[in-house]
């Protein structure tokens, strides 16, 4: 076998930059072009390059020779199976979405920008899954957004979608504010950015610094000042809070997801959930190891925190979800509370850190069926918008007898969402559950069953709507659009295998985490 | 390698329905379910010449029968596996669910006429998950199963029902689901506190009946709380009172093959349960509650056949009357004797077959009235010669008139009941007071009949009656020979039950 080059490690992110700059270039050359087949081959190409990538490193075992991982760019990046893992996700659900959106931007111009901008947003998430600094994490972490708040508000004719971009944008911009702040007070008491020396500096309790590429005490051995640090990581948690939608900065998720292109709330809520995730999957595991933070003198218990994140995000998510009269809201508002599940992942951990691989890798395997699962549900929606079907839930009454295939799609996506075991949802839903009994966290195993329970009622006034209820008014489906059809029915094949394949995910998920 | 190979068909054919014109889609999915109602069938007879004397599934799996193992997930160091195999328990249950599939399938074939591909799908899928339920061997693979089934029914009740049915398959739906949610947190709370390395269910039963030290919640063992939570879980689907109330919707809205399914099949999975895992996992415990639970059974006799008195529409006669039959399953279980227990199984499938032949003839008597109003209808004895000879023949079946399966699985039940140790003194009044129970349902059943089948003919909906389709009555005749068969020659299941039954009572030196 032929030994790759250090760098091809960065291939699943590299391949999603290259596909966009060829977009873009292609644009420049016909700036005016309408040729939706050539732009949507070209970023389909690049996102499953992107995925196959990440799949062939991930059975191939890159990164697991040396527990490091592939170390790049003096260790700012590191490529183990956790970033693979991760770029997996962004790959897929970025294939996903591209397809579907073959027929949703048809008719719009600037289709061009549309697709560069998604890839640009899933190179940044692919960068971030990889990123072994808080300083590569925030420039990543802005490489998903910008492009994401241009994306919200594509549809600049469209009041919703504008409001919605603008809104997006706002929190965003603030919660970035609030996540540089509290990296740089991090920086301000450990004298390090890297997440290996962030952690060597709470565990020894004097100020690094990194001479050479190496994490060395600095001179004079000047203490961590604690309670600074304890600022600086309540800090970063808002941060991903933000960024995955979670209590209590999740506000704007309703709004974006509604205002968007359909297919962009889809990569909003997987891939970009997925993407705040790995960001807090990592700095929390690596840089703060909470046994010798709680040692050092307890600056902050972040497991505390997330626990109270976890459960408030799961009861307000699927409250708000059981309250809405619109589809793409109720979908939002879900996809809020499943946020809260895969907290669970950071919260379902006792106070010297045992149990973290555990139910890190459930959080893990749930945001990948989650990432087929709300994907496919979300393109659904813009299936449905894409027929000028409405968007409440009466308006999809009857939909079952005109489109059979799509609504037996949309059915799987939702009884997995819920948890059923008809896919991959139940037996993540069922890690996490486990996780949570691991450290005898009754309260969280407590919310997830209750909200479990809850989410089926919502999910299932849709699965009522379609398939049971008669059609109010007339409407006529005129026509199956390849694209979306295809990326629906796919999500939907996948979810289904995914419970006979789940324990490969599993697996997979946990020996990532355990390298951590 | 059987039971997959019927899973596999059953599965195949139901794409295969999904997929065909619906014009055909009725005869397409009774060939199909023959299938496995013809396999399952000889897996009985094989079971029957050559399996003679095994013992339990869950307590001696050396002694499964037709069993397949392989590995499926590893969850943390919990190991799930598809495992499936048979016993003498669960053997009867599989072929009641093929044969009666069959059978409701060719009995919709007239009162269905709109999407009848999705239709009879439905229906095989939910097949699928029934042979899965009767035969998984691993609480996980169970589980797919047995949330597998509950949304083809939900579907079946919410598309092809009655007026309410939208109300009626959100009932069930709900119900039966916070009852799995209620049940999936009581087991789990066990086997999280037993160190368990796999979820087999032979693997469970030897860890909850060893289990020592359990951990106790305001001064009540967990074992106790788990075995209410499951308890609480399975009894929504048997149902008992006060879980019930799903039920009369469930069975009024569903068209009648639905209703057929849902009353001989799906009740029995509650019991099914109960006895696999409240009744031989935590058979100590069971034997503990033993009276609060049979007074719940003794209740649920009495308060069904009440209402079942005391309503007009002839399918709520039935649906009512099928809680109080099943209360009478659950005063058997209790009884921990090799006649209660056995008897208890036994009127699984005594109660599956009646009550589906039941259903199935107000369900014909209703295509040619289209009513079930038993004040609308006088006289149709004379008009619907085979139907109603069957229906009497089948409503003594229901009051337990000898050489009919039911009469041998309440005689089962009460014989086991009476002197039951696990009861002590309170054994006499439960079961005789449950013997009552037999008084009303022969009131009931005797006025409906005497009403709607005997005097002078009168319809109210003024529909022309005449003698039912050859296809309509022939499911009729099928059910209630096998439903003589059983009452003559009880050992034909009787036998492998008790064989099965015996390892239980073993356990905790009872027998």
């Amino acid at each position: 076998m032929v030994a790759l080059p250090d760098w091809m490690a960065l291939a699943p992110a590299l391949s999603l930059a290259l596909a966009s700059l060829v977009l873009l270039l292609a644009d420049s050359v016909d700036p005016d072009t309408t040729n939706t087949g050539l732009l949507t081959g070209i970023s389909v190409l690049g996102s499953l390059l992107s995925f196959g990538f990440a799949g062939w490193f991930i059975t191939a075992g890159t990164g697991m020779a040396d527990s490091t991982g592939v170390a790049l760019f003096n260790n700012q990046i590191v490529v183990d199976q956790m970033a693979l893992f991760f770029m997996a996700i962004v790959g897929s659900v970025t294939t996903l979405v591209v397809l579907a959106s073959y027929d949703y931007v048809a008719e719009h111009s600037y289709q061009a920008e549309f697709f560069a901008l998604v890839l640009l947003s899933a190179t940044g998430m692919s960068l971030l899954s990889a990123a072994n600094s808080l300083a590569t994490a925030f420039v990543a972490l802005e490489l998903v957004s910008l492009p994401s708040y241009a994306l919200v508000a594509f549809l600049k004719e469209n009041k919703g979608s504008v409001e919605a971009g603008l809104k997006y944008f706002l929190i965003g911009a603030v919660s970035s504010a609030v996540l540089a702040y509290g990296i740089s007070l991090v920086y301000a008491a450990t004298g390090v950015l890297r997440f290996d020396g962030v952690a060597t500096a709470i565990s020894s309790g004097t100020v690094q610094t990194i001479v050479d590429g190496s994490v060395q005490a600095q001179a004079g051995d000047p203490a961590v000042p604690m309670a600074i640090l304890g600022v600086g990581i309540l800090m970063i948690i808002g941060g991903v809070a933000f960024k995955t939608a979670s209590v209590p900065f999740h506000f704007w998720a309703p709004e974006a997801y509604e205002g968007a292109p359909a297919p962009i709330s889809a990569f909003l809520s997987s891939a970009s959930k997925a993407a705040g995730f790995v960001l807090a999957f990592r700095a929390f595991a690596v840089a703060f190891p909470i046994g010798d933070l709680l040692a050092a003198g307890g600056a902050i218990n972040w497991v505390m925190a997330f626990q109270i994140l976890a459960i408030a995000t799961m009861f307000i998510g699927n409250f708000a979800a059981a309250t809405q009269e619109t589809v793409k809201r109720m979908l939002a508002y879900s996809s809020v509370g499943h946020a809260g599940y895969v907290l669970i992942g950071l919260a379902a951990v006792s106070g010297s850190g045992e149990g973290l691989s555990l139910s890190m890798s459930a959080g893990m395997s749930h945001l990948l069926v989650y990432g087929f699962m709300n994907t496919g549900a979300f393109l659904f929606i813009a299936l449905a918008e894409y027929w000028g079907v409405g968007r409440r839930f009466e308006d999809y009454n009857g939909l079952g007898k005109e489109a059979p295939v799509a609504c037996a799609a949309m059915t799987v996506f939702l009884f997995s969402l819920a948890g059923l075991p008809i896919g991959g949802g139940f037996f993540s839903k069922f890690y996490l559950f486990q996780a949570t009994l691991n450290v005898s966290a009754w309260s969280l195993a407590a919310a997830l069953i209750i909200n479990s329970a809850l989410s089926l009622f919502y999910y299932s006034r849709v699965v009522k709507a379609m398939w049971i209820e008669e059609p109010t008014g007339s409407r006529t489906i005129e026509s199956y659009p390849m694209g979306l059809y295809t990326a629906v029915v796919g999500a939907a094949i996948v979810t289904v295998l995914l419970l006979p394949g789940f324990n490969r995910v599993s697996e997979i998920a946990f020996q990532a985490a355990q390298l951590l | 390698m059987w039971v997959a190979a019927l899973l596999l068909v059953t599965l195949l054919g139901t794409g295969l329905v999904f997929l065909s014109p619906d014009r055909y889609a009725g005869k397409l999915a009774a060939a199909v379910s023959a299938v496995p109602a013809l396999g399952s069938i000889y897996m009985y007879w094989v079971y029957l010449t050559q399996y003679g004397g095994t013992g339990n599934a869950l307590l001696s799996p050396a002694d499964i029968a037709f069993g397949q193992q392989i590995p499926w997930i590893t969850l943390g160091e919990l190991e799930v596996s598809y495992y499936v195999g048979l016993d003498g328990i669960s053997m009867p249950l599989l072929v009641l669910t093929t044969v009666l599939t069959t059978l409701a399938i060719v009995s919709a074939w007239t009162p269905i006429d709109e999407r009848q591909s999705q239709f009879y799908g439905l229906m095989l899928f939910m097949e699928v998950s029934l042979i899965g339920v009767f035969s998984a061997l691993d609480f996980f693979l169970w589980f797919v199963f047995w949330e597998g089934v509950l949304i083809p029914m939900y579907l079946l009740i919410g598309v092809w029902g009655g007026p309410r049915r939208k109300y009626a398959a959100i009932k069930f739906f709900v119900y039966t689901n916070v009852a799995s949610l209620i049940m999936f947190a009581g087991l789990f709370a066990l086997v999280f506190s037993t160190d368990l390395t796999s979820l087999s269910l032979p693997a469970m039963a030897e860890a909850f009946r060893t289990a020592s030290g359990l951990p106790t919640i305001a001064g009540v063992n967990l074992m106790t709380i788990s075995f209410i939570l499951m308890f609480f879980g399975f009894a929504v689907k048997v149902p008992v009172f006060p879980l019930h109330t799903w039920l009369p919707d469930a069975h009024v809205e569903a068209p009648t093959p639905v209703s057929v399914m849902l009353a001989g099949v799906l009740l029995k999975m509650g019991t099914y349960a109960l006895l696999r895992f409240n009744f031989t996992m935590l058979a100590d415990t069971a034997r503990q509650l033993a009276v609060p639970l049979a007074i719940i059974g003794v209740v649920s006799v009495i308060y069904g056949a009440m209402l079942a008195l005391a309503q007009r529409d002839l399918k709520r006669i039935v649906a009512y009357s099928s809680i109080s039959s099943m209360g009478y399953v659950i005063l058997g279980l209790v009884a921990f004797t090799p006649y209660g227990m056995g008897g208890a199984t036994f009127q699984m499938i005594a109660h599956g077959l009646i009550s589906g032949l039941m259903f199935m003839c107000v369900g014909v008597i209703y295509n040619t009235t289209h009513t079930r109003m038993v004040g609308d209808m006088s006289g149709l004895a004379d008009r619907m010669p085979w139907t109603v000879g069957i229906f009497v023949a089948a409503a003594f079946g229901y009051m337990g008139l000898p050489l009919m399966a039911g009469f041998a699985g309440e005689y089962f039940i009460f014989q086991g009941s009476f002197n039951a140790p696990t009861l002590g003194g309170a054994a006499p009044v439960l079961t005789s007071l449950a013997m009552f129970g037999i008084v009303i349902v022969a009131g009931y059943l005797l006025w409906a009949m005497q009403r709607t089948l005997f005097g002078g003919f009168n319809l109210e909906t003024d529909y022309e009656v005449s003698p039912a389709a050859f296809h309509d009555v022939a499911p009729l005749a099928v059910l209630l020979l096998l439903v003589i068969a059983l009452g003559v020659a009880p050992d034909l299941s009787f036998a492998m039950i008790q064989d099965s039954i015996s390892p239980v009572l073993e356990i905790g030196g009872g027998a």
